[in-house]
């Protein structure tokens, strides 16, 4: 995807990223709770799907999961303060803060469901 | 620079039921503003060439263009920081309708900062004494931040909530509206309150800031826009300043 001219800056980064995880976070929902009612609806089922999660690319997507839910986390809170505190102009520092803090919690889920 | 070196200037053409990109070859001169060349091709290449322009000095906002698919104030934009492969892509400002080639028609812009009460209400009359405001009070500051804007109309140009939301109030609106919440002279604030939160009003801001990155006059209305969110949530919880 061509970013077009206009866009393309830190700030116009970060809302777009906010927008899109917070975009996949609303598609996933209805599987989660799908597989969640399945603990009722048919357990062995449930079973079956739960092992899944012991392979490597369910890892993977679960830690792509992780990142879009503390990256929207982090990036929210980082609204939150633009909005309702003075305006800072460290916006730059926030937004890489935000980020990088998404990748820490991530990662380390990843790393202790290894 | 030599006297003979050439720029493509591909310049949008509408009017006359035609429109698309015309290409020119126009002199690269040393220190050449976009207005410039614009003006030049008016001057030597076609006379019939519509665009807008007043001050060249940075000072009445009517010049502005996209340029390279960038809102900018021309007669202060020098063609070296913006040439992209020795080229230029000239066309009217985003978000406006487009009376002919480079001339836009701004009337949606002005009448949205009459619709977000961005007028100052006089509380007194004339023959009241002069208000004293310390330039060191906090309200003051806040406004003395925002109050340099030309009407340019390049934050609303650099907009995508403007483009996608026609009703939106728009950055240069909002950030006057700002200016005046913070004036302790104005009596209008309960009626400005009211027309920057309805639909279509401060809430719409996604906090993008496109709006303060290409600000001309470097004024931040991504941040007066914050404010008056603060001052909608403020009002709702009834902690208004009166
Ligand atoms: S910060 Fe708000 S007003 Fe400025 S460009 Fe973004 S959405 Fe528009
Ligand atoms: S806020 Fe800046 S970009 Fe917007 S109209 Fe005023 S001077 Fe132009
Ligand atoms: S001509 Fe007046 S601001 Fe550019």
């Amino acid at each position: 995807m061509k970013v077009r001219p206009h866009r393309g800056h830190p700030l116009w980064y970060a809302f777009m990223l906010h927008r899109t995880s917070g975009l996949l976070l609303a598609l996933f929902l209805p599987v989660h709770f799908y597989v969640l009612a399945m603990a009722l609806t048919g357990p062995d089922a449930l079973d079956g799907f739960l092992a899944l999660t012991a392979s490597t690319p369910v890892k993977l997507a679960e830690w792509g999961l992780v990142f879009l839910l503390a990256v929207h986390f982090f990036g929210g809170l980082r609204l939150l303060a633009l909005e309702f505190l003075p305006w800072s102009s460290r916006q730059k520092t926030f937004i890489a803060a935000a980020t990088a803090l998404a990748f820490l919690v991530s990662t380390t889920f990843f790393l202790s469901a290894a | 620079m030599s006297g003979d070196a050439t720029m493509q200037v591909s310049v949008w053409r509408s009017g006359d039921g035609k429109e698309g990109f015309q290409t020119f070859d126009a002199p690269r001169r040393e220190h050449q503003t976009v207005l410039d060349v614009v003006t030049w091709i008016q001057q030597h290449a076609d006379p019939s060439l519509a665009y807008r322009f007043a001050c060249r000095v940075g000072m009445c906002g009517s010049c502005a263009m996209m340029v390279n698919g960038q809102p900018r104030w021309t007669c202060r934009t020098h063609v070296s920081r913006v040439l992209k492969d020795g080229r230029l892509e000239i066309a009217p400002l985003r978000n406006l309708p487009v009376i002919r080639d480079l001339a836009t028609d701004m009337t949606p812009f002005f009448e949205k900062w009459v619709a977000a009460e961005a007028v100052f209400a006089p509380s007194e009359s004339r023959e009241a004494p002069m208000a004293p405001i310390k330039p060191d009070d906090p309200r003051r500051v806040a406004a003395d931040a925002a109050i340099e804007c030309i009407n340019c109309a390049v934050c609303y140009a650099a907009c995508d909530v403007v483009a996608s939301n026609p009703e939106y109030l728009g950055p240069a609106a909002l950030n006057r509206a700002w200016t005046l919440a913070n004036d302790a002279r104005d009596g209008g604030q309960k009626a400005r309150l009211d027309a920057i939160s309805k639909a279509g009003g401060c809430h719409n801001c996604h906090s993008m800031g496109n709006c303060m990155t290409f600000c001309p006059n470097e004024l931040n209305p991504t941040a007066s826009i914050a404010g008056l969110k603060r001052a909608t949530v403020k009002a709702a919880l009834g902690w208004g300043k009166g």
